[in-house]
């Protein structure tokens, strides 16, 4: 049942692989981020998260770097 | 056949499109903005099997969306301006998410061609491509590249050109050129009204393929909205977007990406086939040690710390040549005219047009080779890892670590700098960040602290009394920047998203492209606003004459000496005297100096006179410009930073706190009018140039009254 929790990507640890549920976010930047390939469904590693500062993901074979705050809008499972 | 076909070049940014359009145009390239917004426009020519193209390429983009004027751009340029064919360079190492853009280019219907650039490194990284289904899934040709060798750029040339005839054949027929994607049970059924409804109120037909009007209405796509004056199709719109979420549970918006990336995936599954899995590449390994927490910042620092050594030694002895050039020219000019007829007109030419022109000139190495450093770290992928590496300081003043990079570049010239501002995505971040950018003290600066910190300070104060000044300036950028942020740049610090490139050798041919077309902005500026500005300011200093009576005086005083005296270096001083008198008094008589004893009231409270007033009006042309105009005000002919009668003359005149106070306010104050034109061009708007002068200026008075005022209180004076 742990699986199914969902959480905000930031309390994921480096290393870890999830599935993007859902961005909490305007229409402005979840459109940027669906750009990006940030979608629901998508498998999402953590490449960096130092607990403070930006982050660092790969998404679909590329690494995108987000702020802390865009990373506590995405919500993955 | 067409005998010119236009080709609009999209691709999302780091698909290597700007390595294909060197590729195909070479020089013959023509870079502008659109208008209205900073984004660089730009096209080249090329012939290929006797046809002509003209090539433009579009902003490097993510999407087709309307959330930033780059996307904005592109899409009004291929919907708008029709071109014959649309080519989308795809990364191919990187396939599903460059992918997104092309099936959008699709759905506008316009004639495609795909090209799969960096396929060699696709191929090493075990992808297999079927690319004649995968043409057959896009409804487009697909071509392999390898941008960085230009090998494939006959296949796309060839393919374009097919395309056109074909698309063009096809028009005439009236049959649709693509057959369009599925969009599946729930939404294909609201698609279709919403569809129909477009085509029978005919809005927008003229522009716009109803389907895809349909689509983008679903998206809730604001610029598109606003067009539409219709209430029933926008009801319509409304309504089938809230069916939509109540059937899927999801907004029409995400439905429709999902639906997107869902035809993609299903694609690749079917044409795209993976041997071997590479997890860690070699970028990875290089970002383990470059965006560490222990390498990263120390790493950051090396670099830039190279990269101002190199601007600076490897530039100066391109620019002793240009120095001994204009120099040369100056006196050559001179020659043309006999010795004693001095004119106006001479003193124009040479004072005021070569004198002005020369000194901006004269920094045009300087900011080459900054440009090809700059260039080489963009293209080589590390300036996004600069970047994040500085976010989190950037962050404590309310920007982004994207930021950081103009600023450091201000400390070489600010007008570099601000243009170097077009990375930042977000209009407010952008500002902020061209407003501080004159804090940080430039090269030109430099001339001036090195004439008066001699002049006033003991040996062991003066590297100190240097970095002081320099850390008084970032102390007053992060304190400004963090004030606009909270005044009038308010709002909320955008969360944002930037993608880490995987590292590319960069090709000389692309940096030496990116470095000339900078380059040639600033020699274009030199030209004509400096050019300007110089005569303005040659005149402000020349005009009004001192009157026939005064001069005659000075002439009689040198013909008495050259007769009393014989020749020799002791009556060579003695008439220098004299013609330094001369232009004291002219310099007093003139506009400049006129405005300088007006001025003088409001400078007081600072420590200043009115000679150091009509030196300042001289810095806003150039800061360096003012160590001259010292050296005119205190008449002591040419002078330069190492000039010792000029420092024994402000050491007698003024007090160290004075001396401070003078350098203070030309960290601080009015950008120079380079700065003000660029920002001008670069905010698009006279108000943020003329805020930027205003406020820095206020700045700079209250700062230096402060001290001035609280030294004297400490008995400094």
């Amino acid at each position: 049942m742990k699986e199914e929790l969902v959480m905000p990507l930031t309390v994921i640890q480096v290393g870890r692989r999830v599935r993007l549920v859902a961005v909490k976010a305007g229409q402005g930047l979840r459109s940027r981020l669906t750009a990006m390939g940030l979608v629901a469904g998508v498998e999402i590693e953590v490449l960096k998260n130092n607990g403070k500062g930006p982050f660092l993901v790969e998404v679909k074979g590329c690494r995108v770097m987000l702020g802390r705050g865009m990373a506590q809008k995405i919500i993955v499972k | 056949m067409k005998p010119k076909i236009t080709v609009a070049l999209a691709g999302n940014p780091n698909s290597g499109k700007t390595t294909i359009f060197n590729e195909l145009t070479g020089a013959r390239q023509h870079v502008g903005n659109y208008p209205g917004v900073t984004v660089e426009h730009k096209e080249g020519f090329c012939r290929h099997d006797g046809v002509s193209l003209k090539i433009v390429d579009l902003p490097g983009t993510y999407s087709l969306s309307a959330y930033s004027a780059e996307e904005l751009v592109a899409r009004n340029f291929i919907v708008n301006e029709k071109p014959d064919v649309v080519v989308d360079i795809i990364d191919a190492s990187n396939l599903e998410r460059n992918l997104y853009l092309a099936v959008q280019l699709r759905e506008l219907g316009v004639p495609l061609v795909l090209v799969f650039n960096m396929s060699d490194v696709a191929r090493a990284r075990g992808f297999q491509f079927d690319l004649e289904k995968l043409s057959r899934f896009f409804g487009a040709r697909i071509v392999e590249t390898v941008g960085n060798r230009g090998s494939g750029m006959k296949e796309l040339l060839t393919a374009v050109i097919e395309t056109a005839n074909t698309a063009e054949k096809s028009g005439k027929s009236g049959k649709p050129f693509i057959r369009q994607m599925d969009y599946g049970r729930e939404l294909e059924p609201e698609i279709a009204r919403l569809e129909e409804l477009i085509r029978e109120r005919g809005v927008l037909r003229k522009h716009f393929d109803a389907r895809w009007l349909a689509l983008k209405l679903l998206e809730n796509d604001q610029e598109l909205l606003t067009q539409i004056e219709d209430q029933e199709i926008r009801a319509q719109a409304r309504e089938s977007a809230s069916r939509i979420e109540e059937i899927l549970g999801e907004s029409a918006e995400t439905a429709i990406a999902g639906a997107r990336y869902g035809f993609i995936s299903g694609a690749c599954q079917e044409a795209v086939r993976s041997t071997i899995e590479i997890r860690h590449t070699i970028s990875d390994r290089i970002d383990s040690v470059v965006t560490s927490r222990i390498f990263g910042l120390p790493l950051f620092l090396a670099l830039m710390y190279l990269v101002f050594q190199l601007t600076f030694t490897l530039g100066n002895p391109f620019m002793d040549w240009i120095d001994g050039f204009f120099g040369w020219l100056g006196e050559t000019v001179v020659g043309f005219w006999p010795a004693g007829s001095e004119s106006l007109l001479q003193s124009l030419v040479v004072d005021g047009i070569i004198g002005g022109v020369g000194g901006v000139i004269i920094f045009l190495p300087n900011i080459l080779l900054l440009f090809l450093a700059i260039a080489i770290l963009e293209d080589s992928g590390y300036m996004a890892r600069a970047a994040f590496i500085m976010d989190r300081l950037m962050h404590k003043i309310g920007l982004h670590g994207k930021s950081f990079i103009p600023m450091l570049i201000g400390f070489g010239c600010s007008v570099p700098a601000i243009m170097a501002t077009r990375t930042l995505e977000n209009r407010r971040d952008r500002l902020v960040t061209m407003m501080v950018v004159p804090l940080m003290s430039c090269g030109a600066r430099l001339p001036i602290y090195a004439l008066i910190i001699p002049a006033f300070f003991p040996q062991a104060w003066h590297a100190p009394m240097l970095w002081t000044i320099y850390m008084i300036g970032i102390g007053l950028a992060i304190l400004c920047a963090k004030l606009l942020r909270l005044t009038v740049l308010k709002g909320e610090s955008v969360p944002f998203v930037m993608e880490l490139p995987p590292y590319r050798l960069p090709t000389i041919k692309g940096i030496l492209i990116h470095m000339w077309e900078r380059g040639w902005l600033y020699l274009k500026k030199a030209g004509t606003v400096i050019l300007g500005i110089s005569i303005l300011l040659w005149a402000m200093t020349s005009f009004p004459e001192l009157p026939a009576a005064q001069k005659q005086h000075f002439s009689r005083q040198r013909q008495e000496l050259q007769q009393r005296l014989p020749a020799g270096e002791a009556l060579a001083e003695r008439l220098a005297e004299i013609d330094n008198r001369e232009n004291e008094a002219a310099l007093r008589n003139s506009f400049a100096g006129r405005i300088g004893q007006t001025l003088a009231p409001i400078l007081k409270p600072m420590g200043f006179d009115w000679k150091i007033g009509t030196a300042l009006i001289g810095a806003f042309a150039a800061k360096e410009v003012f160590v001259a105009q010292m050296g005119i005000v205190y008449a002591v002919g040419e002078a330069d930073e190492e000039s010792e009668t000029l420092r024994a003359k402000l050491t007698r005149t003024y007090t160290p706190l004075i001396g401070f106070c003078i350098m203070l306010f030309c960290l601080i104050s009015a950008p120079c009018m380079a700065t003000i034109a660029i920002t001008r061009r670069e905010s698009n708007s006279w108000k943020w140039a003329l805020f930027q002068l205003g406020g820095l200026t206020t700045l700079a008075y209250l700062v230096t009254t402060a001290v001035y005022q609280a030294g004297l209180l400490c008995g400094l004076g």
